[in-house]
């Protein structure tokens, strides 16, 4: 057996089986289960997911908001017993894999993702088909590509129609 | 009875219990060890019993090495350390034991702690911060090119040389460590591995040697 391996079965008994099915930028509530003596309750927090890092049981994600003006992160190891559930809220339009940019942000522009509506594939650009797919589409199928520049052009024009109609009013 | 495996460094990961309270732990795997020879204070002069772990390939090992391992039928071993014995009934598994019994890791069961022997990370030649966790000299305040730097190392004239032991730069690392009192989290006989909270000396896969503390459990006086 080799090492990797026996740390996969050592790992293994420490993640969880139901996983959560989130992404980056997506607004999540987070239940986390909190010990009060014997008691136990759930302590909500909503936020954006703005990061999620590392592997196995050491996988992580840090949920963002702000809190009367002042932003609150926090950081949840995903594989911990005492997250209850991860719902999301929102889905957003990204292009990067952290947020931090968000950070910087303040006011309104701190929440300010695009939105994206639910239960829809991700855009990201692993999806897309290659540059080099792309091509060799284009280049199997000429004459649908020649009418794509005209319908280009013909959306041109129309926007000038527009501009001019605008300068008339 | 004497309790002690060797085996080789796995990894250090983190691992959550039924409370849901992180740890984080090395990953250890743990024999199987066999013995090699059982040493007798009438014929060798003490008692002990020599182990050995994982097996050598044929080309790698000697004569010699293959003869002894024979003694006990079964092949050459990479890692092979002694169990010293208080006495003759001091052996693991009582006397069952002879050679080329397998030892696996149910003999730690019940154990709360142990001592972890390894080789250390070799740092190469390195200052006195690093080596000694020495504070070195201020960064500015008028200090000039000896930020890193020991500070005095003894008195003048008298005794006009330098104090044996005094802590110098030179050499950190890879050299043999013990680590004392680590605490089990869990053993699983069935893969073999032994959780210990906490970092263990060493690289991952190098050879370790666990054996059960003798010292006092951590916190034992607060209790």
């Amino acid at each position: 057996m080799s090492m990797n391996e026996v740390m996969q079965l050592v790992e293994g008994t420490s993640l969880r089986s139901d996983k959560f099915e989130f992404e980056i930028g997506d607004t999540v509530d987070v239940q986390v289960r909190i010990l009060e003596g014997d008691k136990e309750r759930l302590q909500p927090f909503s936020g954006i997911v703005i990061s999620r890092r590392g592997g196995g049981t050491r996988e992580n994600f840090t949920v963002r908001r702000i809190v009367e003006g002042e932003g609150v992160e926090r950081t949840f190891p995903l594989h911990s017993p005492r997250i209850a559930s991860v719902v999301v809220t929102r889905k957003s339009k990204v292009r990067r894999a952290k947020l931090y940019f968000l950070r910087d942000r303040i006011g309104k522009k701190a929440y300010r993702l695009k939105e994206r509506p639910m239960n829809q594939p991700p855009t990201d650009a692993a999806k897309k088909p290659s540059r080099k797919g792309r091509k060799a589409k284009a280049e199997a199928a000429p004459v649908a590509a020649a009418p794509a520049v005209k319908a280009s052009a013909a959306k041109k024009e129309k926007k000038r129609a527009a501009r001019s109609k605008k300068k008339e009013a | 009875m004497a309790k002690m495996l060797l085996g080789e460094k796995v990894g250090m990961t983190q691992v959550f219990d039924a409370a849901g309270n992180c740890h984080a732990v090395t990953v250890i795997k743990l024999g199987p060890c066999h013995v090699l020879q059982v040493k007798t204070a009438d014929k060798h002069g003490y008692d002990a019993i020599q182990i050995g772990y994982k097996d050598k390939a044929k080309k790698q090992a000697n004569q010699a090495e293959t003869g002894h391992a024979a003694k006990a039928g079964v092949a050459p071993k990479r890692f092979v350390r002694e169990v010293r014995l208080a006495s003759a009934e001091d052996k693991p598994l009582g006397d069952e034991i002879a050679a080329g019994t397998e030892l696996n890791v149910s003999l730690f069961e019940g154990v709360k702690a142990v001592d972890v022997v390894g080789t250390m990370k070799g740092r190469g030649f390195s200052g006195v911060m690093k080596r000694h966790g020495f504070s070195g000299l201020e960064t500015g305040h008028g200090v000039q090119r000896k930020h890193r730097a020991p500070g005095s190392i003894g008195p003048s004239q008298f005794p006009g040389h330098v104090r044996k032991n005094i802590r110098m730069n030179g050499q950190y690392g890879n050299s043999r460590k013990t680590s004392r009192n680590i605490k089990v989290y869990s053993i699983d006989v069935e893969q073999g591995t032994m959780l210990v909270e906490g970092a263990v000396p060493g690289y991952q896969g190098s050879f370790v040697l666990v054996r059960e503390t003798k010292k006092r459990p951590r916190g034992w006086d607060k209790a």
